[in-house]
């Protein structure tokens, strides 16, 4: 009878699971590349947790002696993947917000660059006296920051 | 506006009580060089300060750590065409005073692609002093270093370096993203360009927090040796004419 609870506890959960996992991809919280992922492992975990004999038979023959202990070592493998696949996914985001930092600097660098250009081709004050300005400037503002 | 062929790379973070007087420094004893100081996120007024001490500031977003940041320069260096790039930190470290005799050195050995300032090859005796767990660290990764690279390595964690075209390609290209320094000497030796130490003066931090001593040793330690373990088994290219400096540039 436990038996058979714990089976219906396994199913429903794996299925809830699917479930959530559809409805926010159709939300479009979640993005089909990483989908496909966790809809492998909960439909794995699925198969395991309602094919009886599959599950035991395995179990047995790796020298488990509790099956259900095989469903939860399947499980902790399949997250172990999921979270491997999220610090590759990260490490990348990582690199590429770097890259996208420095290009910003750099092109904010030359449109500065350009527009002082600009503003001393069109007549404004000597570019010595904007540098004086603004440092005096500057340093009036430090001042009373102390 | 003056053509220089020549940079110098200031990464600073917060150095805003330092900044002046560094890139002050650079100018008046290494005028030839072009100075851009690379803030990397600070919050106080490091940008406006270098940008008022006449350097050319980079301004990045947000903090992308030292690596993140030198790179950074590199990348300016490359596009616009700089021969020599030299790494000076900005925190006043570095004397602005041996960039010319690193200078001169890269110009009578043209072979040599990186020349790196030594705290420890002082010829008077002087020295450089930091704590015990620091010099044990630095021991450990010259050891190293040195045997990898089958040539002498006394100061791997310096970060005062100048590098011709190609190593400022390289760098450009592919930098490592925390304590760099060396990570860096490994990628030269694994591209096959050359690299040689000179001695150098250095001073203690006049103002700022080391990158070094604000985080744990253990994990600097642990992470440079996970990279120079990992580097070993990496399969290098040298560095091709054409190739693009980073990875984004395909898609500007």
């Amino acid at each position: 009878m436990t038996d058979v609870a714990q089976r219906v506890v396994a199913i429903a959960a794996t299925v809830g699971l699917i479930i959530l996992i559809l409805e926010l991809v159709r939300r479009k919280r979640l993005m089909e590349r990483y989908a496909l992922l966790w809809l492998f492992c909960s439909t794995v975990l699925l198969i395991l947790a309602a094919w009886r004999g599959l599950l035991s038979t395995i179990s047995f023959d790796i020298g488990i002696h509790y099956p259900p202990a095989l469903l939860f070592a399947a499980a902790f493998g399949l997250e172990l993947l999921l979270l491997l696949h999220f610090s590759l996914a990260v490490s990348s985001l990582t690199d590429q917000n770097k890259v996208l930092a420095q290009r910003m600097a750099i092109l904010q660098r030359r449109l500065d660059e350009q527009a002082h250009q600009l503003a001393a081709l069109s007549s404004g004050p000597p570019e010595e006296n904007l540098a004086e300005n603004s440092e005096s400037e500057l340093r009036t503002k430090l001042s009373r920051t102390g | 506006m003056h053509l220089s062929r020549q940079l110098a790379i200031v990464p600073a973070h917060n150095e805003a009580g330092a900044i002046t007087a560094t890139v002050a420094e650079i100018n008046r004893w290494a005028s030839d060089f072009d100075v851009v100081v690379v803030d990397d996120g600070s919050t106080d007024a490091t940008a406006e300060l270098a940008a008022v001490a006449g350097a050319k500031v980079l301004k990045l977003p947000f903090n992308l750590g030292i690596g993140g940041a030198m790179q950074t320069g590199y990348v300016y260096a490359y596009e616009n065409g700089y021969e020599v790039a030299v790494q000076v930190d900005g925190d006043g470290q570095h004397d602005a005073r041996d960039i010319p005799t690193l200078l001169a050195y890269m110009r009578e050995h043209t072979e040599i692609d990186m020349v790196v300032g030594s705290r420890f090859l002082t010829v008077d005796d002087e020295g450089y002093r930091s704590s015990v767990s620091r010099r044990a660290g630095i021991v450990i990764f010259a050891r190293l270093l040195s045997l990898i690279t089958r040539q002498r390595i006394t100061d791997p964690t310096s970060g005062f370096r100048m590098t011709n075209r190609l190593g400022i390609k390289l760098f450009a290209r592919d930098y490592p993203h925390d304590y760099p320094e060396v990570e860096a000497i490994l990628l030269m030796h694994g591209h096959r360009l050359r690299s040689r130490e000179i001695p150098v003066r250095m001073r203690p931090r006049t103002s700022g927090v080391s990158t070094i001593a604000s985080t744990q040793p253990v994990y600097y330690m642990l992470k440079v040796l996970l990279a120079v373990f990992v580097g070993l088994f990496r399969s290098h290219s040298t560095v091709e004419p054409g190739d693009t400096p980073i990875r984004a540039e395909a898609a500007i």
